[in-house]
């Protein structure tokens, strides 16, 4: 049986770390980088007698990502012990939220696919909630015994659980990214994922189209996208091989291991916890007012999806050029920076620009776009440059590479510095055509016997002999009229 | 000096007719006589008293001394004390040096208050009889076969041995308000959230409140007004206004210092189970409050015989979860010797805690395993919503509830201590005040069998203390049961 003959159920728990400066339940810091258990007050190590408060800056990033996603922001949510044992765990329980969660339901739209084959589906969420990481087991260089480090121990985060809604690991990956601008986007947090930042758990099964979940496997710490693409795809292979062969899917919870590409068993259903939630009496059930809300409302920035919404209507863009716009806050916010200095009759071009060269000069330079040398003011000027024929499209690029290098204060600048502006005298232009057709007797022949290509040769040597600055169009006309005169 | 009240002993370090020095070394002198046959106190910290005694005593000179500045104290060893060993009764924390003070703690030092030591208490605060501690069980005064109750009994035997003139203590199902009726004292639990819990080492967090101990009512409400305020360490702390709980404490304007008020009695806590001798001593304490002015109507508390099984569910889940930071992991006791991380755990946990803890944190994990929470954890959350409802009921027919504070007098070190329902049952009038989070009282009102003090409970409505201390002090100042002292 192939693979077309199963359907591939996904689910995705994200931890995100909410970027406090304190952290959820004391006043420690949560910078990352420190020294070991530096940053762990008394709080954090769990003294007898110690007690938790209530960050109410964590609380805020949880209500603005309800807002985000359209959730019901719990007017009261709840505070649950989740009670296990393990040394990174000081007080032998989690403080987290459980029947009552912050965040209820939501949805985050993605666009799954490139060109043709691309769509959009929308992903619906089960909830968010607030809890505290723990510490870290450091299990090498300590001679057989393991290091505790509790920096770590009560940062705040937010837990995003989806609904099994994705039929594809790409589809899992575009709901992660989705779900990573999202949080960076609306500032809850740095999305650092080598650092930890933001955390994928997997839950995958497969089915019969049409038929009854399956069991399902959690991969836990999925910490790129592109392990939780993999792991995924090797987990989908395995439970298929693994029912064609005869056997049964135990739920379990797996780890991926990025050396073998492959996942493996950590513990089974048998082995869980019972974790014995129960409210927590050192904390009283989180009141969000309708006051609070409206304020965090007040303040939230444009969503991705309304920015979206308003390139395609007002600005005329493709769907395609505005969701890659809007696809992290970084990009939207040069471009809309970028139109704002060139006027919104040049917002395609400017979009071009942005998702074109300076996309592919950022990318190659490994940078943040809001770190590019080039400024969306300088890149407005060149692209107004470039609208107003003062010079081409080529010479753009070539104006680009020099803003880039820094070798001008404005595309002006650099036209000027560089003549670099536009050749648009037919006189100068057809004395140009005339000393490249001399010269190029066999294109002409060529061009004359049916050759198109010899055209577009000497269009090549005319642009050349004029070092770019002709314009094309008009060097296009002329010599097309030479030719056939 | 020994017997004096805190009025008393504040006007005479004031006076300069005795230093805080000199008062502190009369009762550490006392503590190295008695100690050895009470057992009250785990820690004696001398050095630290003499040391906080010549700081008040600069402060006195300096004309800044507050009302407790110069005057020593007791701190029950469940508050954390920097730099003081704190045990919470437990060989867990035996080699536990707190690195902070907890917030009572530091609002007595910074009030200049001079703490003569650490005492001793049931383990974890889980006990009615004081016999639960790893440092062994403390004796009552009265009589030193018997047990002073618990678990803050360290805290009473001391106040009324007057090893110390006042004393912290800690009650979640009756550890201050039982001990000072088996000890002959005055002890107030006030309304949860009055007194931060920081510090202060979790037995069951949602009914642990710090209380006071003293000879009497006008001695509790001194302490009681030095510990208690909003600390926003704590979130159930109460926010509200700083208050005088010596307020109501006034002599008596005329023969009927009590006209007005209303006392409950209710019908339940007069049923069966009260001992007669217990019960003689009762009528006699009501028959005087009536002399005062006092009205009685019954009252009734339909669901207080709930309140130990809701108890022995609510209480017993929570230490489950608050014991599980003793893990040997960070401090503590740590078993010597363990071939992994399962084995370290058990282990230590099974050496650091004694037999009552564990029982606790056995049944506690039970009820909040799953598929028994809704049957235990949440039914009986729902009866402690019932309990409190029948207060404020009752509440509405009267301004406090008198009862007796125990069933019994104070029973001998021994008798009950393989009977743990038994030892249970005789927190029967207490229990249901902490799941309603009300504030109670016990004073001193008489003798039963063998001269053993009996005590009655006075409980008020949320934020009563006031009231409730300023009826009791009425009570004192037309009787002397509060000036009894053992032999």
């Amino acid at each position: 049986m192939s693979r077309s003959d199963w359907e591939v159920v996904i689910g995705l728990e994200v931890h995100a770390q909410l970027n406090t400066a304190s952290k959820i339940f004391s006043g420690a810091s949560t910078a990352f980088g420190a020294a070991p258990n530096v940053q762990a007050c008394a709080v954090d190590i769990a003294l007898p007698g110690v007690l938790p408060v209530l960050n109410r800056g964590a609380v805020e990033r949880a209500i603005r990502f309800g807002l985000a996603i359209g959730a019901n922001v719990a007017s009261k949510s709840v505070f649950a012990r989740k009670n296990y044992f393990y040394p990174d765990l000081p007080k032998g329980y989690q403080i987290s939220q459980f029947e009552l969660p912050v965040v209820q339901g939501g949805e985050i739209t993605i666009r799954v696919g490139e060109g043709d084959k691309a769509y959009e589906k929308t992903v619906q969420l089960t909830r968010a909630h607030l809890e505290e990481d723990a510490g870290k087991s450091l299990h090498e260089d300590f001679h057989g015994m393991s290091g505790i480090d509790l920096n770590r121990a009560g940062t705040p985060l937010l837990e995003i659980v989806s609904e099994p809604d994705m039929r594809s690991s790409a589809e899992a990956v575009a709901y992660a990214r989705a779900l990573h601008a999202l949080v960076r986007w609306i500032d809850i947090c740095d999305g650092n994922m080598q650092e930890g930042s933001f955390r994928c758990d997997a839950n995958v099964s497969v089915r019969r189209p049409g038929g009854p979940l399956g069991t399902r496997r959690e991969i836990k710490n999925l910490n790129s996208f592109r392990f939780l693409q993999q792991a995924i795809d090797f987990e989908v292979q395995w439970q298929i091989d693994t029912i064609e062969d005869g056997g049964r899917i135990q739920q379990a919870t797996v780890l991926f291991d990025p050396d073998t590409g492959e996942t493996r068993m950590m513990r089974s259903k048998e082995d869980a916890h019972d974790y014995r939630y129960f409210p927590d009496p050192d904390l009283l059930p989180l009141v969000i007012s309708p006051e609070w809300k409206a304020r965090v409302a007040s303040e939230m920035p444009e969503l991705p999806g309304a920015m979206k919404a308003r390139f395609m209507e007002q600005w005329g863009l493709s769907a395609y050029d505005a969701t890659t716009l809007t696809a992290s806050k970084e990009v939207a916010t040069f471009y809309q920076a970028t139109v704002d200095a060139a006027g919104v009759a040049l917002a395609k071009p400017c979009a071009n620009w942005v998702m074109g060269d300076l996309a592919a000069r950022v990318n190659k330079a490994e940078m943040d776009i809001s770190a590019s040398p080039v400024t969306p003011a300088q890149l407005a000027g060149l692209v107004a440059r470039i609208a107003d024929g003062t010079i081409s499209n080529n010479i753009g690029k070539k104006v680009f590479e020099a803003l880039w290098n820094r070798e001008g204060e404005s595309a002006d600048a650099i036209i000027e510095a560089q003549g670099l502006r536009q050749t648009n005298d037919a006189g100068a232009i057809e004395a140009m055509i005339d000393e490249v057709l001399a010269a190029n007797q066999k294109s002409v022949e060529e061009f004359r016997a049916g050759k198109d290509k010899a055209f577009n040769a000497l269009v090549g040597q005319v642009m050349k002999a004029s070092k770019g600055k002709a314009n094309p169009a008009q060097v296009n006309e002329l010599l097309k009229r030479k030719l056939e005169g | 000096m020994i017997n004096a009240s805190l009025t008393e002993l504040r006007a005479a370090l004031d006076a300069k007719r005795i230093s805080s020095v000199e008062l502190a070394t009369l009762f550490l002198d006392r503590i190295a006589a008695h100690n050895p046959t009470l057992n009250a106190f785990i820690t004696v910290d001398r050095d630290g008293a003499l040391a906080a005694a010549r700081a008040a005593d600069a402060r006195i000179a300096g004309g800044n001394a507050g009302p407790l500045t110069g005057i020593p104290l007791a701190h029950k060893d469940v508050f954390c004390t920097e730099g003081v060993l704190t045990t919470c009764g437990s060989k867990m924390l035996s080699n536990f040096v707190s690195p902070y003070d907890a917030h009572v703690v530091s609002l007595l030092k910074a009030a200049g208050a001079v703490n003569l030591g650490k005492t001793n208490m049931d383990e974890f605060a889980m006990g009615s009889s004081n016999e639960n501690s790893h440092y062994g069980p403390v004796k009552n005064p009265w009589d030193t076969a018997r047990i002073p109750g618990g678990s803050s009994g360290g805290s009473a035997a001391a106040v009324a041995a007057r090893l110390a003139p006042i004393a912290t203590g800690t009650d979640t199902g009756g550890s201050v308000r039982q001990p000072a009726g088996h000890t002959g004292i005055t002890g107030i639990k006030p309304t949860y959230g009055v007194v931060s819990r920081y510090g202060m080492i979790a037995y069951a967090s949602s009914l642990d409140q710090g209380g006071a101990f003293g000879a009497s009512a006008a001695d509790c409400a001194q302490l009681l007004t030095a510990m208690a305020g909003f600390d926003e360490r704590d979130s159930t702390s109460l926010e509200r206004p700083a208050e005088d709980y010596a307020r109501e404490i006034a002599a008596p304007a005329n023969d009927k210092p009590l006209a007005g008020l209303r006392i409950g009695l209710p019908r339940e806590f007069f049923a069966e189970g009260m001992a007669e001798d217990v019960r003689a001593a009762v009528e006699a304490a009501l028959d005087q409050y009536r002399k005062l002015g006092a009205t009685t109507v019954e009252v009734s508390l339909p669901n207080a015989r709930l309140a130990i099984p809701a108890y022995y569910v609510i209480a017993p889940a929570e230490a489950s979860s608050n014991l599980s930071r003793f893990d040997g992991v960070r401090y503590g006791h740590r078993a010597a010797e363990y071939r992994d991380l399962a084995e370290m755990y058990a282990k230590s946990r099974a050496e650091g805690f004694g037999a009552e803890v564990k029982r606790r944190i056995l049944v506690g994990t039970y009820v909040l395993s799953h598929g028994y929470y809704d049957a235990y954890y949440l039914q009986a959350q729902k009866l402690r919503r019932l309990i409190a409802q029948d207060f404020q009921a009752a509440f509405r027919e009267c301004d406090v509830i008198a009862g007796p504070t125990s069933p019994t007098t104070a029973w001998a070190i021994g008798e009950k201590a393989d009977d743990p329902v038994q030892m249970y049952l005789s927190d029967i009038y207490t229990i249901a005040v902490n799941l309603a989070g009300l504030p109670g009282l016990s004073h001193p009102c008489g003798f039963g069998g063998g001269n053993l003090p009996v005590g009655l409970q006075l409980i008020g409505d949320y934020f009563g203390e006031a009231r409730l201390l300023g009826t009791a002090h009425q009570y004192q100042q037309a009787t002397d049961w509060h000036l009894r002292r053992p032999a």
